[in-house]
């Protein structure tokens, strides 16, 4: 097993609203390690965009507040990082490719000049080499005739391309993660999978980390080495691609695989009953109790921690679904 | 563009044609004639023949048609002729010019004298309260619900909600009648001469109360707008990218979130650039600039229509002009919006 290039323990960032606390995310820990690309995975609203971008303090400071936990990269830690410093990370060793290709570029500038635009700040190339260098990014995620396209405005070309162009900022500086929050959701299907190749490739070239967050199943079965399942702000289930799908230990998990419509099989399809968990509260016991048809007694009074239940398998429920009786 | 700027001039043409005619309806059909200030003692039929040298009975059509001929034909050869100070075929005729019904002198050179102080009052009015409002504007987005925010809020509704008037004669009152500091009323016959600095310094401070009460009002509409436009453009997606970079707060804000908030900013600066030039009636009449809104006022008051007619004919060509102005702007900002 290789060593992490980022380790995060115990996060927890909070929105402090007009209405009340929002416990966005409840103390979330993890490991990426060097190359691997993890899927996260989880409905709307499981904190699942908000643990990445707290990482990078990108959620809006105030009402958001990361009141606890140790994100470590590097020898630093992102939580506590100086202003000046968590600069010099993002954009330049972490990247990060917003969902929303038709809003996340700037309307009044061309594309040439938000591309070099990491690449003035975080590389000593020059005028003409930053030139090149972008022309090189464009033709990296496949945009054809990229000299021309440089002076393109994001408005003149299509969302495909545009999200081409957030992927070529996210790696101008050949940063050691990428974190793709759901990437390719706003896309057409046909376009979705020029875009997964490309980014599959890219890190088979560069050796880049890639966290792919998502709520599409089928999309990270065929991407990710690992998989974490987040529900209510918090890991339910860690494993890799295999025994997550093969033989999921969290009822959520396996709730969210039934609820996938499969080409071989004619059953109906099963959906989660209940609705979300309110976040307005912090959690003290498992956020999904009242949704779980396995529950007893002990779910709705402590909250449980992730245990290992095979090779780099994990999962944080109270119940064993294989034995059929409590942990 | 050009072809779309030259496109718009063309179209202004019969536009501006279509307003005369409406202006000249109104005012036509107003009450009050300029016959009946006259004294009663004046028999009927002196009353008449005055009525008949004003072309008072020439119709509508006629009087229009004739107005229309002035504005459009005449009133610019003159103006070529006195510039060149030469004559096209027969120099113009001073009848066929505009002659207001009371001072009896052509209505355009009338306008072009009271010009100067409105501009210089106005301009500099909008002027100072831009570069006031934009900065507070932006900062007050950014700091959207700091004390800063919530100051700068209440002074622009109070500044907003205070009329002209009043601010100034409260400035008068200060200034003028208590420290002695500013002139009370404006002096248009002082020629400021830019080689003198005393001379400058007179129209200075003749010109700092007026100013001040303008600056003040117009800051406060515009950073309300100003703050407005940057929050929109703050909780961008766009603005959240150029952070992911690593890019300072400074450059996020003035690279991104400013350059987009300002579309609609300059688009408003430039639609109320027309207003330098139809005066301000009221800072006109409490600081006694005999500018072109006291013009306008005064001659309401005499029913006096060719002045009336030509004044606010000139309102709308620079209301119409300033709008093209705005339309050309917002194309070149917003890469867009294309109209060719």
């Amino acid at each position: 097993m290789s060593t992490p290039v980022l380790s995060v323990k115990e996060l927890k960032t909070r929105f402090n609203t007009q209405d009340g606390t929002v416990h966005a995310v409840n103390g979330v820990s993890f490991e990426l390690r060097r190359g691997e690309l993890l899927g996260v995975v989880g409905e709307s609203g499981s904190g699942k965009s908000v643990t990445m971008m707290s990482l990078l303090k990108l959620i809006p400071m105030p009402p958001g507040e990361i009141v606890d936990g140790v994100a470590e990269f590097e020898d630093v830690d992102l939580v506590q990082v100086d202003p000046d410093h968590m600069r010099d990370i993002r954009g330049g060793k972490i990247g990060f490719i917003f969902q929303d290709p038709m809003t996340s570029l700037n309307p009044v500038l061309t594309v040439g000049r938000q591309i070099k635009e990491s690449l003035e700040l975080h590389t000593d190339l020059d005028k003409k080499q930053r030139q090149a260098r972008a022309v090189e990014l464009l033709e990296m995620v496949g945009i054809p005739d990229p000299a021309q396209r440089l002076k393109a405005y994001p408005h003149e070309m299509s969302g495909g391309m545009r999200q081409r162009v957030v992927i070529a900022i996210a790696l101008a500086c050949e940063p050691q993660i990428i974190i793709a929050d759901e990437p390719t959701t706003a896309l057409d299907v046909t376009i979705q999978a020029q875009i997964i190749d490309q980014i599959r490739e890219l890190r088979q070239n560069l050796g880049t980390a890639v966290i792919w967050i998502t709520h599409d199943l089928g999309v990270i079965a065929g991407l990710a080495d690992r998989v974490v399942v987040m529900y209510g702000g918090r890991i339910v289930e860690v494993a890799p691609v295999k025994p997550l799908y093969g033989s999921p230990q969290h009822p959520y998990t396996q709730g969210l695989l039934r609820s996938l419509p499969r080409l071989d099989r004619d059953d109906e399809l099963e959906s989660i009953p209940g609705t979300p968990p309110n976040m307005y509260t912090e959690p003290t016991s498992c956020s999904f109790a009242p949704r779980c048809k396995y529950a007893f007694d002990k779910c709705t009074t402590e909250i449980p921690p992730l245990v290992t239940v095979g090779d780099g398998h994990e999962v944080a429920c109270w119940f064993d679904i294989d034995k059929g009786e409590p942990r | 563009m050009l072809r779309y700027t030259i496109r718009r001039f063309v179209f202004a043409v019969p536009m501006l044609l279509m307003i005369s005619l409406i202006i000249f309806t109104i005012l036509a059909f107003a009450p009050g004639d300029p016959a009946g200030a006259l004294p009663l003692t004046i028999p009927a039929e002196v009353r008449e023949a005055y009525r008949e040298s004003l072309g008072l009975n020439d119709g509508f059509w006629g009087r229009w048609i004739k107005w229309v001929r002035a504005m459009f034909w005449y009133e610019p050869q003159h103006a070529i002729e006195s510039i060149g100070n030469f004559c096209i075929g027969d120099c113009i005729d001073p009848g066929e010019r505009i002659i207001s019904f009371s001072s009896r002198s052509p209505a355009v050179d009338t306008i072009y004298e009271r010009l100067p102080q409105t501009v210089w009052v106005l301009g500099l009015g909008l002027l100072f309260g831009i570069m006031i409002a934009i900065p507070i504007g932006i900062y007050s987005a950014y700091k959207q619900y700091s004390a800063f925010d919530n100051v700068g809020s209440f002074v622009s509704v109070v500044g907003w909600s205070m009329p002209v008037y009043w601010t100034g004669l409260i400035l008068i009152f200060i200034f003028s009648v208590n420290l002695k500091w500013f002139p009370s009323f404006y002096d248009t016959t002082h020629d400021v001469q830019f080689t003198s600095w005393s001379s400058i310094w007179i129209q200075i401070k003749q010109l700092i109360m007026p100013v001040t009460v303008l600056s003040l009002f117009n800051a406060a509409a515009f950073s309300r707008f100003t703050r407005a436009s940057v929050l929109d453009n703050l909780n961008q997606d766009y603005v959240r990218t150029a952070r992911s970079k690593g890019l300072r707060e400074f450059l996020v804000i003035n690279r991104h979130v400013v350059r987009n908030s300002m579309i609609p900013v300059v688009t408003l600066i430039a639609l109320s650039s027309a207003g330098i030039f139809s005066g301000a009636i009221l800072t006109e009449t409490v600081f006694r600039i005999n500018g072109t809104g006291s013009l306008l006022i005064t001659a309401l008051g005499q029913a006096d229509t060719p002045m009336l007619q030509t004044l606010t004919f000139f309102i709308a060509v620079m209301t119409v002009f300033f709008n093209i102005i705005a339309d050309i702007l917002y194309g070149l900002l917003d890469p867009r919006i294309r109209y060719d």
